[in-house]
């Protein structure tokens, strides 16, 4: 369906990748971990290896978690789009093929202290 | 001989007749197309405007005689409760939270309808429609004037309430109001009137107000009280020119039915993920709480709603799509939101806080089937991690919807333990939502929502401030230390035991 309108009236995306200077949103969430209440937004560069984002950026984010001390990244399962997906985490974003606004969700089934 | 007498005074009907109706014309230099260019583009077909009943049969003279005298009364309250040190008579600084969320949130977008009203006004062609627009566009501009001068004098005291105007424009949680009401701004007029004067203000502002201003009764806050009963006339009259405009719309064309339903479907949502805002504010922000919100909810929307839905059953109305979602949602809005503000308490112009034992056990017994069970082992690690002097806080920025703009932190309808993601890719580019109604809304119209300004996204372009937290706190006018954090230690908290102290002991310094 289109915007009910007058005259022709355009998409007009505002969030589009080029606004990004180079970097790209990237939207993570822990499966069953609500200690955080929404799944984060940050900011990588598509060429940062995805493990070196992982522990400067998301670890830290999600550190009080009673859990977060046992996240082997190279053992999680990873989801995108509600499909399971393999992440060479070794690799870079882009390498894995991971977009811009992409919402990686990881599960560590059996780990769930605070929210089981 | 006969003479004429001149009647000294009209009676009603003829003065209705002369004041509203009889002020419309048919025109003859321009096609009355013209004279109304936003009348039919929306698809909602009007055969006989003059079929439009006025329920309150209101004439200008009189409505201006009637909001003088409110207003008189209005602020001669106002003006003791400033020279009585009113702002004392609360139960607990902590209230004043719900007071700066309200003030930020909700009295800008009075504002809103203002402007909605007064353009729906000049855009129906019918004139019993106009001056009825016309009234309540002058309603809400005087709600808006009366909460603001109102609020202004706990502002005087307390940090939080200074940059209302700014903030509404730049805070990340006030995009979901702000996003709401420009939404109904910029649909038609037919839209917005569903959208604003019956969605809103008839299906849902009893969930607004009378929760709201039983919860300021109870926790002697007479200002709002005040603003409260000042506005509450003019709120049964808003109600009923929602429901006979609806009403209206349907007997009109039966081709109107399913554009009407859609819009129900829609704002019944919107108004939904913005009233769990209110949610929070009466589940915790009340020391003194009236009702629970599930209580509230049960009463307001599942009661008198199902009642409603089944009065306009007979023009081919259904409840709305997300009724049945709000229903599972009520045990758990209120706490998902209040878990987010408490851990994102840097970034929000109020305070956040962790409830006290007797205040979780209050909880406990309002939500049997759901606090115990998923939020209270939450509340009580980080009453842990609190008391280990590590205080939680998330300094993650939060994924947004594309549509409400909230902070995606509802969960599943059937799953409580997990967050419910949804996406969808639009013209090469993926959107999120916080819900299936959410994504709905954006699929049916995306132009509306691709060009939505999305608070968090904003940042990592770099414009809100240009970059960096303390560059962004400046922009939004967040004083750091003040206006935010926790209430436990804050300016708030110390000032107002202080002066309470002086106020009814000898103990004040």
């Amino acid at each position: 369906m289109a915007v009910v309108a007058l005259k022709p009236y355009p998409l007009r995306p505002v969030d589009g990748i080029e606004h990004y200077h180079g970097d790209q949103l990237v939207y993570w969430s822990w499966d069953h971990h609500l200690m955080f209440a929404a799944p984060f937004i940050t900011c990588p560069s598509p060429s940062t290896r995805v493990v070196d984002f992982l522990e400067a950026t998301i670890r830290p984010l999600i550190a009080a978690d009673p859990d977060a001390d046992r996240v082997d990244w190279t053992c999680v399962e990873w989801i995108r789009d509600h499909e399971p997906i393999a992440i060479d985490v070794g690799k870079s974003f882009s390498e894995n093929g991971i977009g811009h606004k992409d919402l990686l969700r990881f599960r560590t089934p059996g780990m769930n202290t605070l929210c089981g | 001989m006969d003479m004429k007498v001149q009647k000294a005074k009209l009676g009603l009907k003829e003065k209705y007749r002369l004041m509203t109706r009889d002020l419309g014309w048919t025109p003859s230099y321009q096609p009355h197309e013209k004279l109304y260019p936003y009348a039919a583009y929306e698809g909602i077909v009007i055969h006989d405007w003059d079929k439009w009943e006025d329920p309150f049969r209101l004439t200008m003279d009189a409505y201006w005689k009637y909001q003088a005298e409110k207003d008189r009364k209005f602020y001669a309250i106002i003006d003791a409760h400033a020279q009585n040190n009113g702002h004392l008579n609360i139960t607990d600084a902590r209230y004043l939270s719900a007071l700066k969320i309200f003030l930020q949130a909700i009295s800008p977008g009075e504002y809103c309808a203002h402007k909605g009203f007064a353009r729906a006004g000049r855009e129906f062609p019918g004139v019993g429609t106009q001056v009825a627009c016309q009234m309540q566009s002058i309603d809400e501009l005087r709600h808006a004037q009366t909460q603001i001068h109102a609020l202004s004098s706990y502002n005087r005291y307390y940090d939080g309430f200074h940059a209302f105007i700014q903030m509404r424009d730049r805070m990340w949680y006030n995009s979901v109001p702000r996003s709401f009401f420009d939404d109904a701004m910029t649909g038609g007029p037919f839209e917005f009137m569903v959208a604003i004067g019956f969605s809103f203000e008839y299906v849902l502002t009893n969930l607004l107000f009378v929760p709201f201003m039983s919860g300021a009764a109870y926790n002697g806050d007479m200002a709002t009280v005040t603003f409260g009963f000042s506005a509450q006339s003019d709120e049964a009259r808003h109600m009923t020119l929602g429901l006979e405009c609806i009403k209206f719309i349907l007997e009109q064309d039966p081709a109107n039915l399913p554009i009407v339903q859609r819009w129900l479907d829609k704002w019944f949502w919107r108004g939904l993920r913005l009233l769990s805002l209110v949610g929070t504010m009466m589940d915790y922000m009340l020391p003194k709480r009236v009702m629970s919100w599930a209580e509230a909810w049960e009463i307001y929307a599942e009661d008198n709603g199902s009642a409603l839905f089944k009065d306009l059953a007979r023009y081919g109305i259904r409840p709305p799509k997300g009724w049945k979602d709000a229903a599972k949602a009520r045990d758990h809005i209120s706490h998902q939101f209040m878990l987010a503000f408490y851990q994102w308490s840097f970034g929000t112009a109020f305070h956040g806080w962790i409830p006290s034992e007797a205040d979780l056990d209050w909880l406990s017994s309002k939500y049997p089937e759901t606090f115990d069970r998923h939020y209270r082992p939450r509340w009580d690690y980080f009453k842990k991690l609190a008391d280990a002097g590590t205080q939680f806080r998330n300094v993650g920025l939060a994924k947004l919807c594309q549509c409400c703009q909230m902070p995606c932190v509802f969960t599943e309808p059937d799953d409580p333990t997990l967050l419910c993601h949804r996406e969808r890719v639009i013209d090469g580019h993926r959107y999120h939502f916080c819900s299936d109604h959410c994504r709905e809304i954006v699929e049916h119209e995306p132009e509306k929502y691709v060009q939505a300004w999305m608070p968090m996204n904003q940042l990592f372009q770099g414009t809100s401030g240009g970059g960096g937290i303390e560059n962004w706190m400046r922009w939004v006018n967040l004083v750091d230390g003040k206006d935010n954090g926790d209430f436990v230690g804050s300016r708030d908290q110390r000032n107002f035991a202080a002066w309470r102290g002086m106020a009814t002991s000898n103990n004040g310094t």
